[in-house]
């Protein structure tokens, strides 16, 4: 299931400054394997220890907030476009 | 050097001053913080009262750059004794002398609190080198923005939901600012902001400037307690929205007390939120310490943030401060800011009626108690929010101008059952000594 996942500038620098990629995942865990193979260091910066997602982070499909959507039961469709959004971070030094 | 500088509040890292909001470490938000000791011998009450009334009187406890110098008399809004309302929201006559209304309804220059923020962000703005300011918001922020920018000389974006009341949309045209509606929420705009952000090197007032903003509602929690003769009160009731304020003025008396500008106390902070947009009361009265979000349907659209930014802290300091947070419907809305204006002449816009609404409850519960000193905060004018009202009057046929029709007028009138207000409707108040 190929789907798009935009990574805000606040996170870049744990993916080598990449902010954009397609992979397939079917639901949001299987998208944070995905990320956690490709970026290891971005790890701790989405999830915490307990392997819950970061309280300041949101995680949008398609500009909806993933928590309205069944957060970890979403199905993701083909050509979801998945956000990754500091909850009041953003802007340029 | 300066005394302040931005500190994760979950990690404790210093950030030095910058425009940044989080923490790379762990993602938290910053916030300012300030080195107390060096301020101490600087600060009295003394000082601070032999200045001007606004809030920049508090500035060595405020971000602001060496040498700024303020461009606007913001802040120092009255703070006064609403006896009659008192009496009605606790059915006693005790309540009566102590509640007080902090009235940011007639803020400068743009009649909220939001006047206060945005003079602390602007301040910043201009210092890091940003020539143009914006802000998502629900209509208060972006009139304070697009004002202050004209007077800074900063070009302001303002982006806001397409269904907010017309005249904040036209409070924020006026003063020359590119205003963007975005046919979404605020949740969404605010989404979109960060966005944007992230590909324009502009000063967002509540994103990257958002450390130094939330400093400036630090002065409301300032000039209650200097305005009630240094002293804090017992309880204080504020609307939330994005929850910031009643974390700021914890903040302030917090300060107040480690500057030993007044006496230690516990006051209890409650939170006022409209039941149609109401995710911080909800997690505080079922016990939860993280935020659901919620897709906003009320009138209080100053409020109607689902997804509140600060809604975790909001929720700390409600329930370490043993206060509580309540919420009212759009139709108690509307009644609340009726009572407000009928009671204390004071015409606030539905987020005060939200905080007058939710202060009636919580009288009701016995959670506050009428002889306890409590401040309701009134953050935004009613004269922004006219909308609500419409249909709730009837306009009057015209008379003739000739002292005969009045005086049928009035016999009329006189004749027929009055259509009573919110006050006289159910109970006399009169005789309540201010």
């Amino acid at each position: 299931m190929p789907i798009t996942v935009q990574i805000p500038t606040a996170l870049r620098r744990h993916t080598d400054g990449v902010g954009s990629i397609t992979c397939a995942a079917s639901n949001l865990g299987e998208l944070f394997s995905v990320l956690d193979e490709k970026f290891p260091d971005l790890k701790p910066h989405i999830r915490d220890d307990k392997g819950q997602i970061r309280r300041f982070l949101n995680i949008y499909v398609n500009e909806e907030d993933i928590r309205f959507l069944g957060g970890p039961t979403y199905a993701f469709q083909e050509g979801d476009e998945v956000l990754l959004v500091p909850s009041i971070a953003g802007g340029k030094s | 050097m300066s005394h302040y500088e931005l500190r994760c509040r979950e990690c404790g890292r210093t950030w030095g001053n910058q425009p940044r909001s989080i923490c790379d470490e762990c993602f938290s938000p910053l916030e300012v913080a300030y080195d107390y000791d060096a301020l101490k011998p600087s600060v009295s009450r003394e000082r601070i009262s032999q200045r001007q009334p606004n809030m920049w009187r508090y500035s060595e406890l405020l971000p602001l750059p060496q040498g700024y110098e303020p461009r606007l008399p913001v802040g120092f809004t009255p703070l006064f004794k609403a006896p009659h309302l008192g009496k009605r929201l606790s059915g006693t006559a005790t309540a009566a002398g102590n509640l007080y209304i902090k009235n940011d309804a007639v803020c400068l220059p743009t009649l909220s609190f939001k006047d206060r923020v945005v003079a602390v962000a602007l301040a910043n703005a201009r210092e890091f080198g940003f020539d143009t300011v914006s802000c998502s918001s629900t209509g208060n922020l972006a009139n304070a923005v697009a004002a202050h920018a004209a007077r800074e000389g900063l070009k302001a974006w303002i982006f806001i939901p397409s269904d907010l009341e017309p005249a904040k949309i036209l409070g924020t045209n006026v003063f020359g600012a590119k205003v963007v509606r975005i046919a979404g929420n605020y949740d969404q705009v605010n989404r979109l902001c960060s966005q944007i952000a992230d590909e324009h090197r502009w000063g967002f007032v509540n994103v990257n400037l958002r450390p130094y903003y939330a400093e400036g509602s630090k002065t409301v929690g300032f000039e209650i307690a200097e305005q009630l003769g240094w002293r804090l009160p017992d309880n204080i009731v504020c609307p939330m929205a994005g929850g910031s304020l009643i974390t700021k003025i914890k903040k302030a008396f917090d300060e107040l007390i480690k500057l030993g500008l007044v006496e230690p106390k516990e006051v209890k902070f409650f939170g006022a939120q409209a039941t149609g947009c109401s995710p911080i009361s909800t997690a505080v009265k079922t016990g939860s310490s993280e935020i659901e979000p919620q897709k906003p349907t009320t009138i209080a659209r100053s409020l109607a943030i689902g997804n509140p930014a600060d809604g975790h802290y909001a929720i700390k300091t409600i329930k370490g401060s043993g206060g509580w947070s309540e919420d009212v419907s759009d139709p108690e809305v509307v009644d609340s800011i009726r009572l407000l204006a009928e009671t204390e002449g004071i015409f606030t816009e539905t987020a005060g009626g939200v905080t007058v609404g939710c202060a009636g409850k919580l009288y009701r519960q016995d959670r506050i108690l009428p002889d306890e000193t409590t401040v309701l905060c009134v953050t935004g004018n009613g004269l922004k929010t006219t909308d609500v009202l419409a249909g709730v009057y009837q306009t009057e046929r015209p008379i003739a101008p000739k002292l005969a029709e009045f005086e049928a007028y009035l016999q009329q009138t006189l004749d027929v059952d009055e259509v009573p207000g919110v006050v006289a409707a159910t109970e006399e108040v009169a005789g309540i000594g201010a």
